[in-house]
């Protein structure tokens, strides 16, 4: 095999490619960082190990002076029940929607218009009304995340219900079933894979939406942490608040895609 | 009302400008198996679609037991699709309950003892396909045939009037088609069906059914050739299953391909 591309790598070989760039970023990180310490002792930009150590002790394993909480926990608690709460509801009324307009043309042709117009509108636009109609609260934030998601989700789960093939539609009917039977037996259990798949394709979009919310007007969450400690230039707060999103965002995904592969088989092996 | 349980009185169907079919004269009496042939384009499909409900006719009549066919699908009549005709989500057991649940159920579920009564009546048909072994599998781990087994048991439990299969074994392989065609056609004897089957494959419309027909245009206007429309150009019997009427079709079936 001389072409480069019938060279496939083996599966230790395929994981060290992998893990290479991590550990070079890494690496990179602490020269930069010896660096700038050789210099400045106190520099902030890049801090050393120790520093990220302390800073998450101190948030994460001491109560806060203050308020007598757990700060790290507490922001990651606040910006999990807001996301999950907002992908929830954006989850239920695209999985309705999608289905509804997918199934019943009449509905459809009613809806798809003004789902397509709302899903122009840059939600953060609009963040500032938000906050004028639902105050300054949580609410305000989990409609953010709502509005963000919730016409990509009925557009997809739209096309999706568009897209089982009309055989099985007709097959439905010679064997009797009316409309309600059919969009509950035959459409919904096989939206639901397909809804699972959305939600993974949108929670960055949520994320983002979560985090310019928090940003704005909170008072925790690990938007609203990030933000705060920006004014210190404290980057050793920053920095693992970053990595921690970046993991909670990995499990969510994850752990989406394991619920699908357990609860829809057939989906899976189809494809 | 008449001996025949399907008639089509001078029927035309026509998509705006174009003419698909149009002089459709027929009688089928219950119990025949009737084949249809013909090119691609000749309107075979777009007959079995008239039967089944997704097409409307245009003009005059289509009967079924005297009285005019409902322009919907419906139980009374079955029907078997080249591919995408199971339900991927159900178990191939659950796949054959499901008319059952439709028929008694709001919600198209049932529970308890009625579920159980349900999946006995699924067991008895796939059964009579030869699928019972492989009840609790889904589609996607059937093979073709065995997936093509399915959709007939499915058709079957709802006892319809007429069975249609729109080329129902075009994906299969050789050797298994030979083996769906002698389940349909023991289903056929077993249960009395009155069968309407579209094939592109002549010598399986010509071996399997009672009555084969061919779908093609009797007048070519080379300028326009929407303006006419296809017919059934030859109806034979039970029994004029001979190499000679073979070959006049196969001829004059190619003959009309090629000035097309």
């Amino acid at each position: 095999m001389n072409r480069w591309i019938n060279k496939k790598p083996s599966r230790p070989l395929a994981i060290a490619l992998g893990v290479l760039p991590f550990l070079l970023l890494m690496a990179v990180y602490q020269w930069g960082s010896d660096t700038r310490k050789a210099e400045n002792p106190n520099d902030k930009l890049l801090p050393s190990v120790s520093e990220f150590h302390s800073a998450i002790d101190r948030l994460a394993f001491t109560p806060s002076k203050r308020t007598g909480e757990y700060l790290f926990w507490q922001d990651t608690k606040s910006s999990l029940q807001r996301l999950l709460i907002g992908v929830a509801c954006a989850a239920f009324i695209g999985l309705m929607l999608g289905l509804i307009t997918g199934a019943i043309p009449l509905i459809g042709a009613n809806l798809n218009p003004i789902v397509t117009a709302i899903s122009l509108i840059p939600p953060m636009a609009i963040l500032p009304l938000l906050f004028i109609v639902f105050g300054l609260g949580e609410l305000s934030k989990v409609m953010l995340i709502v509005i963000g998601i919730t016409p990509f989700l009925i557009r997809y789960l739209y096309q999706r219900t568009k897209d089982i093939p009309n055989e099985q539609l007709v097959k439905a009917q010679t064997l009797g079933g009316n409309s309600f039977q059919i969009i509950i037996r035959v459409l919904l259990p096989q939206i639901l894979p397909r809804l699972l798949d959305a939600l993974r394709l949108s929670l960055g979009t949520a994320w983002l939406f979560l985090i310019a919310a928090e940003a704005i007007a909170a008072t925790d969450g690990l938007g609203y942490r990030i933000f705060l400690v920006r004014r210190y230039l404290s980057m050793d707060v920053i920095l693992p608040y970053v990595l921690w999103i970046t993991v909670l965002a990995f499990l969510l995904d994850w752990l989406l895609l394991k619920t699908s592969k357990k609860a829809f088989p057939w989906y899976h092996a189809a494809k | 009302m008449s001996d025949y349980q399907i008639e089509f009185r001078h029927v035309e169907k026509s998509y705006g400008d174009n003419l698909v079919l149009e002089n459709i004269n027929c009688q089928v009496k219950q119990g025949e198996f009737i084949t249809m042939v013909g090119t691609s384009g000749c309107g075979k499909s777009t007959f079995l679609k008239m039967l089944l409900g997704t097409e409307f006719h245009t003009k005059g009549e289509v009967l079924l037991d005297g009285e005019p066919i409902l322009a919907e699908p419906s139980p009374e009549r079955g029907i078997v699709f080249q591919k995408y005709s199971v339900f991927p989500h159900l178990s191939v057991r659950d796949n054959v309950a499901i008319s059952k649940e439709f028929e008694s159920s709001v919600i198209g579920r049932l529970f308890g003892k009625k579920r159980k009564q349900a999946l006995d009546e699924a067991d008895k048909w796939l059964d009579a396909v030869g699928l019972l072994h492989a009840k609790h599998k889904y589609p996607h781990e059937l093979s073709g045939g065995m997936q093509q087994r399915l959709a007939i048991a499915q058709a079957l439990i709802k006892h319809p009037k007429v069975l249609l299969l729109d080329e129902p074994f075009g994906a299969l392989d050789p050797g298994i088609r030979k083996d769906m065609h002698k389940l349909v056609l023991d289903l056929w004897q077993k249960y009395q069906l009155t069968i309407f089957m579209v094939t592109h494959d002549l010598e399986e419309g010509f071996y399997l059914g009672t009555r084969l027909w061919v779908f093609d245009k009797t007048r070519h206007d080379p300028h326009a050739p929407n303006r006419f429309g296809s017919t059934i150009t030859f109806d034979l019997p039970v029994g004029k299953t001979d190499e000679e009427s073979l070959e006049i079709i196969e001829e004059s079936l190619s003959l009309h391909a090629l000035s097309a």
